[in-house]
């Protein structure tokens, strides 16, 4: 694996490694030009955080937390901030009908290719910086809440995202407000001629009994190498109740760093689809806070990989109140050569009693260099709980297979529909109907490309 | 001995088994099978654990894991043997399956479609769109006395095995074999579920089609009502007669049969 290199020398010496000194040298760019407008409170958290990001450096395989996934090729490319978006860089947008959805290039909002239209009033919807700039009560909430739920102490990436925090997804359902129609935030990182890193934010904050349907989809250039480094954080009031489907679908050459903080309060649910189709490397952090007696969350996600394609799902659902229920449930499917990683870890505090929590990722591996692994965690400190994992790897099954073909399906098309299952069972779960349908097509079409999964049943 | 049902002789039959010898890694477990089924005819085998009667079921449906390594089937003519598995079953050729499988994602009524359009295609017939076959699938489901329950729910997944063995009948009722050959499915059953299965198997009688049930108890045959009872031991039939073979077999026990086939 590709431990080592340039971040491991830098940490023995003490000396912040090149690697990490380009950051650096970016953040005095960026700190000298326009970030100064910020308030002083987001100055000095993002100073905080590049102080932390010099300390942290990039992770190596040596750390427990990436030991199957090697960043060191991400490490050792010179990346440049991803320029501002011009208005011929603007990627062209297949419309959605009468539903709302914010753009953001770079990481910058892109209102020009926007579309506001029907959201309920009230609805607080746009930019990061026009939330700050509006002053009032929506300047007030980014600042109770921004960079505050996703810690950056133990994460260089969140660091380093919240170092170049610009811009970013504003979203406050107040409360007993309802957007019906899903809500889209669409992450486009267009490079320019160089690799490109791009640091986008989406801050969501649902309030008592509020009700959402959010999706995050991200996606970039066909071919040439960038960078998206992102961090959402999401907050689901007492009774509120969120549907978010997080649809990563970058280039193909994309590296993708991500992470989701959400927390929840009593009686809430939260409903969190994160599907992953796209990128040559993923990393998703995923840390779930019960914080509220009676909280729901479903956390169902699916890995759809070919090639040379990696992704690796750190997921923490911490159960910090009594009552609450979590189901886990995440699928994979491997083909190539590529390799699918998965660690779920449960945490039910002290006085968590009642708690339900349930996991289980499921691997398709379908070719003999595919590769996928598995590990579970629980860290139970109540006794009055519940608590079940399980994880199954490997290739389709015969039995299923022979039961197929003696219904009449050709051998092909009982693969491709025990393949397409796979991915049907997590698409199965998302609420908005759709929303659903959307998925399912990508699925469809996805597993279609490739000529041995056909799904065309 | 030639085991022939009673009916329907002088046309031509359905199925035809002639001197079938079947083995598993290596081990013979049929050891020359003659049975012959015509049309409109019900046919049970009965015998004992391990006698090779769920053998003789995988083995027509045409399961990879055994070997024919002598012996002939004829399906309505045709060469069985010789037909991949899917192909039997677009011939018209069901297995009941004793130990139905799950299948993860997929819902009973997306794979009824598949497997019905699937026949449909090969029998020159157009393919039913979803809700030409909602329609056909409601039809059924009222023909057999069932409830749409299972419709929606991923194939076999979590399902009781009174739901698995319904199941089973349901797609049979949706596929329409002309031969279809059930797995034990009685085992398992408590009589409720038992008369509900069997019940649904009688109603789908018809005189273009014909059953053959695989089962170890008698019970299944009283709402059954079979043509002729064969009784299957060490990879043999050694005895055929008719429903009141089934009673004696209750009865007696298989002891006897085997008793008496060593002579």
């Amino acid at each position: 694996m590709g431990a080592g290199g340039g971040g491991e020398a830098g940490r023995t010496t003490g000396r912040p490694p090149e690697a990490v000194e380009r950051f650096l040298a970016q953040f005095e760019a960026f700190a000298a030009n326009g970030a100064g407008r910020s308030p002083a409170w987001l100055r000095s958290l993002r100073a905080a955080a590049i102080a932390r990001f010099a300390e942290l450096g990039f992770p190596t395989t040596r750390e427990e937390a990436w030991r199957f996934t090697s960043v060191a090729p991400l490490a050792e490319t010179a990346f440049v901030p991803a320029p501002p978006p011009a208005g011929a860089a603007a990627p062209a947008l297949a419309e959605r009908e009468g539903a709302a959805r914010l753009v953001f290039v770079n990481g910058r909002f892109a209102p020009e290719i926007s579309s506001l239209g029907g959201l309920p009033a009230g609805v607080r919807v746009g930019g990061l910086p026009a939330a700050l700039g509006g002053g009032g009560g929506d300047a007030h909430l980014v600042e109770q809440h921004l960079a505050r739920h996703a810690g950056f102490a133990d994460n260089a990436f969140a660091a380093l995202n919240t170092a170049f925090l610009a811009d970013g997804a504003f979203v406050h359902v107040p409360p007993g407000l309802a957007l019906e129609r899903p809500l889209e935030l669409l992450f486009v990182t267009v490079p320019g001629t160089a690799a490109a890193v791009a640091h986008p934010r989406a801050l969501v904050i649902l309030d008592q009994d509020a009700r959402a349907t959010l999706v995050e989809r991200f996606q970039g250039g066909a071919s040439a190498p960038y960078w998206t480094n992102e961090v959402t954080e999401v907050v689901v009031g007492d009774g509120a109740r969120l549907e978010l489907v997080r649809v990563q679908d970058e280039g193909a050459a994309a590296w993708h760093v991500a992470t989701t903080h959400t927390r929840q309060g009593r009686d809430s649910e939260l409903l969190l689809h994160p599907i992953v189709l796209g990128a040559r490397l993923a990393r998703h952090d995923i840390t779930a806070v019960l914080d509220g007696p009676g909280a729901s969350l479903i956390l169902n996600g699916l890995y759809l990989l070919g090639g040379a394609q990696h992704a690796d799902h750190h997921t923490v659902i911490d159960h910090a109140q009594p009552d609450c229920q979590s189901h886990e449930f995440m699928n994979g499917v491997l083909d190539g050569r590529a390799r699918g990683v998965f660690n779920g870890r449960i945490i039910v505090r002290p006085g968590a009693q009642r708690t339900d929590s349930k996991q289980t990722n499921h691997n398709l591996v379908l070719s003999e260099e595919a590769r996928a692994d598995s590990q579970p965690q629980l860290e139970i400190y109540a006794d009055d709980v519940k608590c079940t994992h399980g994880a199954t790897l490997g290739p389709l099954d015969a039995r299923e297979l022979f039961y197929l073909q003696s219904r009449g399906l050709a051998p092909g098309d009982a693969r491709a529909l025990l393949t397409y299952g796979f991915g049907a069972e997590i698409l199965g779960r998302v609420a908005h109907p759709g929303l659903r349908a959307e998925l399912d097509a990508v699925v469809r079409a996805r597993l279609a490309a490739a000529a041995h999964l056909r799904a065309d049943l | 001995m030639s085991a022939t049902g009673e009916k329907g002789a002088g046309a031509a039959p359905l199925l035809e088994i002639a001197g079938l010898h079947a083995s598993v890694e290596g081990r013979e477990i049929l050891r020359g099978i003659d049975l012959v089924v015509h049309a409109g005819e019900v046919h049970a085998i009965m015998g004992p654990n391990g006698s090779g009667k769920s053998t003789l079921a995988q083995v027509l449906a045409g399961h990879p894991a055994y070997s024919v390594t002598a012996g002939t089937v004829r399906f309505q003519g045709r060469d069985l043997l010789a037909m991949a598995p899917e192909e039997r079953a677009r011939e018209g050729l069901f297995l009941a399956f004793q130990y139905p499988v799950a299948i993860r994602g997929i819902t009973n009524a997306y794979f009824l479609r598949a497997a019905l359009n699937a026949v449909r295609k090969h029998r020159g017939q157009p393919e039913l769109d979803p809700l030409e076959f909602m329609d056909l699938l409601a039809a059924k489901l009222k023909a057999i006395e069932s409830d749409d329950s299972l419709t929606n729910r991923p194939v076999n997944d979590g399902f009781s095995g009174g739901e698995k063995k319904r199941n089973e009948i349901l797609q049979m009722a949706v596929l329409e074999p002309r031969l279809a050959v059930l797995d034990e499915t009685d085992s398992g059953l408590d009589i409720d579920a038992l008369r509900t299965v069997a019940g649904a198997v009688d109603r789908l009688r018809r005189p273009d089609n014909a059953t053959v049930v695989v089962t170890h108890y008698q019970r299944i045959l009283n709402y059954i009502t079979p043509d002729a009872v064969h009784v299957l031991t060490e990879g043999r039939i050694v005895l055929s007669g008719g429903k009141e073979l089934a009673l004696e077999l209750e009865a007696r026990g298989y002891d006897w049969v085997r008793a008496e086939a060593a002579l």
